[in-house]
């Protein structure tokens, strides 16, 4: 199967280990901040960027999250006013984003904005992919995938202890980019550090020699918990973490640079 | 909304858990083992001789039932009708909550589960669900909005007295919405040893389709109710309300394929329906994707989840079940938008004319009688959901 021709996928076959993928929500604390942290990622050197589309029920989504999504809703965050954000980001003069850039989000707001016309908004301002968490596995299979594909747009799905190993062959063969492994059964932000019951899953999931590189999130918030992940995957995403930095610590380049040395020394 | 799923020409939930366009699993993959393990079982136990033996002795010596199908001669009159009540307020706890709640711990215990947790807006189904969960001796942890649990104390206290631990959601708007986000995300960090029990027919496939049988009793009762007292089994209309809508799928089951009767949904208008606080989720909702389920949704151009309004807690709701959803879209069931007011007046009125206090939700559907043009040869089944003890305080501001 030959991949689709596009950044994230660009970016795995280049690298391989040690990816740090970062999380935050778009338009917050401010506005007007999304291109703004955006820039900070890059220039601070991480891999990917993942970027939160605010909805009213994250139900994925734990405290942290939740409340970002509700600061960014009051300050008019938009599906519509995000790609306005992201419209000249990959050909900005002076400072062009180059990192893939994935948008996560819930399925209501994507349905309302059109799926279609939400895909080519996507490959217009140079998405690379997406995380919709609670839309159905089977049902993107059916209904959306040839939509997604049309745009060049890749569809990262989640797994988590409790996945079969029949369903993560199956997610593993019909998706690519990478696979997002939750490391426990939990919501974003509820849990820190890496268990033993957590190894095995992780050592479990190496064994099955899948053809996607996998990055772990949930519970990931400093070096330690980075390189343990690091161990076990193609590297980590961070979310909750990054979000409280940027509420205590700010926006500006050193203030998120810090954060990112903080994970990955 | 776009849609491949084929059309269907009855009301029973798709294999992929849809009603027509509307049903099926939007649930996070954290959720997935969960639901499956229902999904895959849910049929194979409710149809257990055991669990049916044990289900309908509950629902006899402990839940009262059958509820009497009550001929209301004064509202009779004064409608120019022929009105039924089913009298779902005389079960145990006041309300049909407790048809579902009791199936539901019944299925959890089968599946191994040692706790329960549930979503509660005015504290109707907290109650029903600690109650089972008292009877059973399981762990139940319910969660209720902030909000609601400042202005609903005494169902809080009968919770606690119950023996749950009642835990205030204070995301959001802190109301039922997000009681049932807070539940959802506490059955995500305890996959394996909890059962969610749903309040009502929303939520992923199977719920809703698991919370209708459980509640098709009551069809189930007034249709044989009805041949004994006027020779027919089919009314010609079934009124009920509808917040999420487990009591109207319950009274619509069995008449769902007899289209003589006609099927009539009260939903709460609060001040009015474009007045800004309403609850009218099929006058000011669009399809789109809430708690699990695609359905119809009230929410803003962005999709952005709106919050609703609506004097009764138990209706005030963003979406409705999937079911209902198709009932409305298929044009199958009649839905009317009740204010308020209307709704007071309705409340007031039953209790003078019949000697009964109905829950405000129950009201709306009363006060859909006076919009629905009825003739004298009419017989008509109203739903009588819940008893209005523990909507005093509010009926008394009125009065």
């Amino acid at each position: 199967m030959t991949l689709t021709q596009n950044r994230i996928n660009d970016l795995f076959a280049q690298k391989s280990e040690r990816l740090l993928n970062v999380y935050f929500t778009a338009g917050f604390p401010q506005l007007a901040d999304t291109r703004t942290v955006l820039l900070g990622l890059q220039q601070a050197g991480v891999d990917l960027v993942e970027i939160g589309m605010p909805y009213s029920d994250p139900v994925a989504d734990g405290e942290t999250i939740q409340q970002s999504n509700g600061v960014a809703l009051d300050n008019g965050m938009s599906i519509r006013q995000l790609f306005n954000q992201l419209d000249g980001c990959r050909t900005d003069a002076e400072n062009p984003i180059t990192v893939p850039i994935l948008l996560m989000g819930y399925i209501n707001p994507v349905l309302q904005f059109g799926v279609e016309a939400f895909c080519q908004k996507c490959q217009e301002v140079g998405v690379d992919g997406v995380i919709l968490p609670d839309l159905p596995f089977d049902l993107y299979v059916d209904e959306y995938k040839a939509i997604f594909d049309r745009y060049g747009l890749l569809n990262i799905f989640l797994i988590t202890p409790q996945t079969s190993d029949e369903r993560i062959r199956f997610i593993d063969e019909v998706s690519e980019g990478f696979i997002y492994m939750v490391s426990s059964a939990s919501i974003t932000g509820s849990v820190s550090g890496i268990s033993d019951v957590m190894k095995a899953y992780f050592e479990r999931i190496q064994s099955m020699n899948l053809r996607n590189p996998r990055l772990i999130g949930f519970g990931i918030n400093n070096t330690e918990t980075f390189d343990a992940a690091s161990a076990n995957a193609n590297g980590a995403i961070v979310g909750s973490a990054f979000i409280r930095h940027l509420q205590e610590q700010g926006t500006s380049a050193d203030s998120i640079q810090r954060f990112v040395n903080g994970i990955r020394a | 909304m776009q849609t491949t799923f084929e059309p269907q020409t009855s009301f029973e939930v798709s294999n992929k858990g849809f009603y027509g366009h509307f049903g099926g699993a939007f649930i996070p993959e954290m959720l997935y083992p969960n639901v499956e393990e229902l999904r895959q079982n849910y049929l194979a136990i409710i149809a257990e001789p055991s669990f049916q033996a044990e289900f309908q002795n509950l629902l006899t010596d402990y839940v009262g039932r059958p509820t009497p199908l009550f001929l209301a001669k004064r509202l009779s009159e004064q409608v120019g009708a022929t009105i039924y009540l089913k009298r779902e307020d005389l079960c145990h706890t006041g309300a049909h909550k407790i048809n579902n709640t009791i199936g539901q711990i019944l299925v959890a215990q089968r599946l191994g589960k040692k706790r329960i947790v549930a979503e509660t807006g005015a504290g109707q189904h907290g109650v029903a669900t600690a109650t089972v969960c008292a009877l059973m001796g399981l762990e139940c942890i319910i969660y209720m909005g902030a909000i609601d649990i400042e202005r609903q104390k005494p169902n809080v206290d009968r919770m606690r007295m119950l023996g749950a631990e009642v835990r205030p959601a204070r995301s959001g708007s802190q109301t039922l919405k997000d009681a049932t986000n807070e539940a959802m995300r506490h059955w995500i960090n305890n996959p394996v040893d909890t059962h969610y029990i749903i309040g009502s027919v929303v939520g992923p496939h199977p719920y809703p389709d698991m919370v209708a049988r459980f509640q098709a009793v009551i069809s189930l009762e007034s249709r044989k109710q009805l041949l004994e007292k006027e020779g027919r089994e089919n009314p010609d209309y079934v009124v009920a309300c509808v917040g999420g809508g487990s009591n109207a799928a319950g009274a619509f089951y069995h008449y769902l394929n007899e289209p003589t009767v006609r099927l009539i949904a009260a939903e709460a208008a609060g001040h009015g329906v474009e007045s800004g606080h309403s609850a009218a989720t099929t006058a000011l909702g669009k399809p789109g994707v809430l708690h699990g389920s695609r359905t119809i949704l009230m929410q803003t151009e962005d999709g952005q989840v709106t919050e609703p309004y609506s004097i009764s807690a138990g209706l005030d709701y963003p979406g409705i079940g999937p079911l209902h959803a198709h009932l409305f879209d298929s044009g199958r069931g009649e839905f009317y938008s009740i204010t308020d007011d209307d709704a007071l007046k309705a409340g007031f009125n039953l209790s003078k004319l019949e000697g009964i206090i109905p829950a405000l939700e129950t009201a709306h559907a009363l006060a859909a009688l006076n919009y629905m043009s009825l003739t004298k040869s009419d017989i008509v089944v109203v739903c009588l959901s819940g008893r209005g003890d523990k909507d005093l305080s509010t009926y008394t501001k009125h009065l």
